[in-house]
């Protein structure tokens, strides 16, 4: 329907429907886009992302979306730097963390990912096994510091100046609460609760002041990997190929399928989702996405390995939902 | 027998920082514009709206802890402050909780205590509302994000008295360092007080904060009437619950608002939108050289080295206008004439201020440069001109703005000492009033004051008192 869309990703909602629908999604390094004009959900995590069929687009629709930008002060004052560089993955270092591949992976996601880094290694990549030992902790602590911000992002929908307002018994605190009651959906109120005791006298350090200190251990896991070790890392972007409609009411089980995709909202890196195959489910077709996650700052060299992954093979333009794809 | 009791007090003021524009968007900060007229997408708190930090509240903020003798972070860092109420569009403050931008230093008092500062944090102000129009209830967010910062004192002071002397410092010294008008009647210096009592020699009390302080004067008697409550209280047995009270203006005394569980839990935690505040060695350098000599130096150097009283030099530095037109115009004047400008500003230039009918309402609009004022006195010193005649000169200058010396030769207004001339109107003062002549004739000494004042009025000043006094003594025993 369209070449390019736009998208907000703050703990993996544009990467994981890209993975899922067989597109190309990227959430750039925080403060790489404005987030001004951008509702606030986890200010700290919540990037503008784009989506596309190839990276190619992704790399000109970020460039148009990049740089400062006087309206957001979290806005970084770089520019995204040169892209197009076709041999990006020749002595590439790619880092496989063995955490991306936990246990709960689906055995053919993980498969078609698998092959996908032997690709990456054929056209010249350098595959390193290392460890991110505060994966498994990223998914709660994601929950804990993006529900908080939300608590606190969302309180503006009062009822006051704009939006729904339901009348309440005559005093303001009523009002506020018949608003709130009626304006927001259940996983809204779920996360706002969720955020507001995380933050509340006598639970804030166990739950966000614990949070924030995970938080920082994982960022530095991270840069200690790509001074040292590695140019980018790989792995899944999703657990699993999408699900039926409906099928997950279980919230936490829903939030589950974030677990590969929030270490790197936490770090505020730079991740790539790109298309890397099929798995066979129901006798359907169903897209796989591989993750490319950059050191802070590494746009460019993110989208260029994933321009060249592109480049050497056809993944992407073999989406189901594609009209190459019917062809 | 147990020990007397003890009064412990700390203050938190909020001072309203003298930008023009608010503190994470571009409105304007400015009292008594029409309800929401100073508002944007930021201060109403639209989704989508980010903040940016004032960069001149910052540096209005660092030199008000400069000038209170504060240090200063290199880094600070801004946390949000959650809470519901109309009258808050985002739902949050902006404040500094964990890491403000200042701690230390304080105001020293006159009987040599000290009151030190806990810290000095930048945060925004709230929206106004407005509960007395029928029903329903009006929210004007023009103050919604002006520029604050909130002053923390230790619970150094010990009574009413010294919280009124301390407030009464502190907004000498920020109205002079131009970083507030600390106008309390257009809020832009509010003040809440933490009061507790407690014996001698038993550890503090009960802490009791009050709120809705709208003057120095009512904090003093605020403090009094709730120290007398917390001691009436315990000399009873009941004890000291804590709590927010109001003072109540009409009934002279506080009354309960809010008990501690009814507080909010503010949930604080860091400013995700906010990088944190920094404060470079240049921007100190040039804040600290923008802080005038405070008004405490200069009531010493008038006393000290001026000779000055402790009244003149306490009117002369009330306002940062009058001392530093004074110091202007000292410096244009012969050191020895510092009590004549002193006299001269204090009655004549400030009186003017007040004129309707002298052009402009402050010293610096005046007509009157200080160096006109020096030129003035200098003349009186010299005996060129009497002191009325100098009056005279002086309305004339404050209306039409010439030089005093050109008006004195203009209007011939030079002092007269030639017998002749005044004898001439000391005759028509004499013709005019007999009277007074007859008393003075009649050796009632006291009435040639009336005949000498006639004698000024007629020369419009430029009579010689003394000359005046031995021409009329010699023309009545001449008649006698
Ligand atoms: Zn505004």
């Amino acid at each position: 329907m369209v070449p390019l869309a736009l998208g907000s990703d703050t703990g993996g909602s544009v990467r994981q429907p890209a993975a899922l629908c067989g597109v190309s999604g990227f959430k750039p390094t925080y403060g790489r886009i404005s987030r001004h004009g951008l509702v606030a959900f986890g200010s700290s995590l919540d990037q503008v992302a784009p989506l596309a069929r190839s990276v190619r687009d992704l790399a000109t629709l970020t460039r148009a979306l990049a740089g400062p930008d006087g309206r957001d002060a979290t806005a970084l004052d770089t520019t995204l730097g040169r892209t197009g560089d076709g041999d990006a993955l020749d002595g590439l270092r790619v880092g496989v963390p063995r955490e991306f591949f936990p246990d709960a992976l689906d055995a053919d996601v993980r498969a078609v990912v698998e092959h996908a880094l032997d690709d990456l290694r054929a056209r010249g990549a350098q595959l390193v096994d290392v460890t991110l030992p505060l994966v498994p902790a990223a998914l709660s602590t994601y929950y804990v510091l993006a529900a908080s911000e939300a608590s606190s992002n969302l309180a503006r929908f009062d009822g006051v100046r704009y939006g729904v307002r339901v009348a309440g018994d005559g005093s303001l605190a009523s009002m506020m609460a018949r608003t709130r009651t009626h304006g927001f959906g259940a996983e809204v109120k779920r996360r706002i609760l969720l955020g507001t005791y995380a933050l509340s006298s006598g639970y804030h350090d166990a739950w966000y002041g614990r949070a924030q200190a995970v938080r920082a251990a994982l960022t530095a896991n991270f840069a200690r990997l790509f001074a040292d070790t590695v140019d980018v890392l790989a792995g899944p972007t999703s657990p699993t190929p999408a699900f039926p409609l409906g099928e997950r009411a279980d919230p936490v089980a829903m939030y589950a399928s974030d677990v590969l995709t929030v270490p790197a909202s936490l770090a505020q890196l730079p991740a790539l989702s790109v298309p890397c195959g099929f798995v066979e489910r129901d006798a359907r077709r169903l897209p796989v996405g591989m993750q490319l996650i950059g050191a802070h700052g590494a746009d460019a060299l993110v989208l260029d390995a994933g321009a060249a992954f592109q480049g050497a093979t056809t993944h992407h333009r073999d989406a189901p939902c594609t009209k190459e794809s019917a062809r | 027998m147990t020990g007397a009791w003890r009064t412990v007090i700390g203050l938190e003021t909020h001072v309203q920082l003298g930008t023009h524009t608010k503190l994470f968007c571009g409105c304007a900060n400015e009292f008594g514009a029409p309800p929401n007229a100073n508002t944007c997408e930021l201060c109403t708190g639209q989704p989508g709206s980010l903040p940016l930090l004032n960069e001149r509240a910052l540096r209005l903020a660092v030199r008000a802890a400069l000038a209170l003798d504060a240090d200063v972070a290199a880094r600070s860092t801004f946390d949000r402050k959650n809470y519901f109420y109309c009258d808050l569009p985002k739902g949050f403050q902006t404040t500094q909780y964990v890491a403000p931008y200042a701690s230390g230093g304080g105001v020293a008092l006159d009987d040599g205590s000290f009151v030190r500062l806990t810290r000095i944090h930048m945060e925004e102000d709230a929206g106004k509302a407005i509960h007395d129009r029928g029903d329903t209830t009006l929210v004007d967010l023009n103050r919604a994000g002006v520029p604050l910062i909130e002053i923390v004192t230790e619970p150094d002071l010990s009574n009413a008295e010294q919280a009124f002397e301390y407030l009464t410092k502190l907004k000498e010294v920020l109205v002079y360092a131009g970083v507030s008008d600390c106008d309390m009647e257009k809020g832009s210096l509010r003040c809440d007080v933490n009061v507790s009592v407690h014996r001698e020699d038993e550890p503090l009390g009960t802490r009791v904060e009050i709120k809705n302080l709208n003057s120095f004067r009512n904090v003093r008697a605020a403090i009094e009437h709730e120290v007398e409550r917390q001691t009436r209280a315990l000399d009873d047995g009941t004890a000291i619950v804590q709590e927010t009270r109001l003072f109540d203006v009409d009934a002279n005394a506080t009354r309960t608002m809010r008990v501690k569980e009814d507080e909010d839990d503010y949930r604080y935690f860091p400013e995700p939108d906010l990088p944190p505040a920094l404060v470079t060695d240049e921007v100190l350098r040039v804040e600290r050289a923008a802080i005038p000599e405070l008004p405490t130096a200069r009531r010493a150097r008038y006393a000290n080295e001026l000779g000055l009283s402790e009244y003149d030099a306490g009117v002369l530095t009330a306002e940062r206008a009058t001392s530093d037109f004074f110091d202007a115009a000292l410096r244009a004047a012969d050191p020895g004439a510092a009590k004549l400008l002193a006299n001269w500003t204090t009655n004549e230039l400030l009186a003017a201020t007040a004129d309707p009918d002298v052009p402009g309402a402050a010293l610096d609009e005046l007509r009157v440069s200080p160096a006109d004022l020096a030129a003035l006195v200098a003349l009186v010193e010299r005996g060129e001109i009497h002191s009325a005649a100098a009056r005279t000169v002086l309305r004339e200058t404050l209306r039409s703005g010439r030089a005093p010396d050109d008006v004195v030769r203009e209007l011939g207004l030079a002092q007269a000492s030639d017998p002749a001339e005044i004898e001439a109107w000391c005759t028509a003062a004499i013709d005019a009033d007999p009277r007074a002549t007859e008393q003075v004739r009649a050796g009632n000494g006291k009435a040639i004051g009336a005949l000498i004042g006639a004698v000024m009025k007629r020369s419009q000043g430029r009579a010689n008192p003394e000359v005046v006094r031995s021409v009329l003594t010699r023309m009545l025993e001449v008649d006698a």
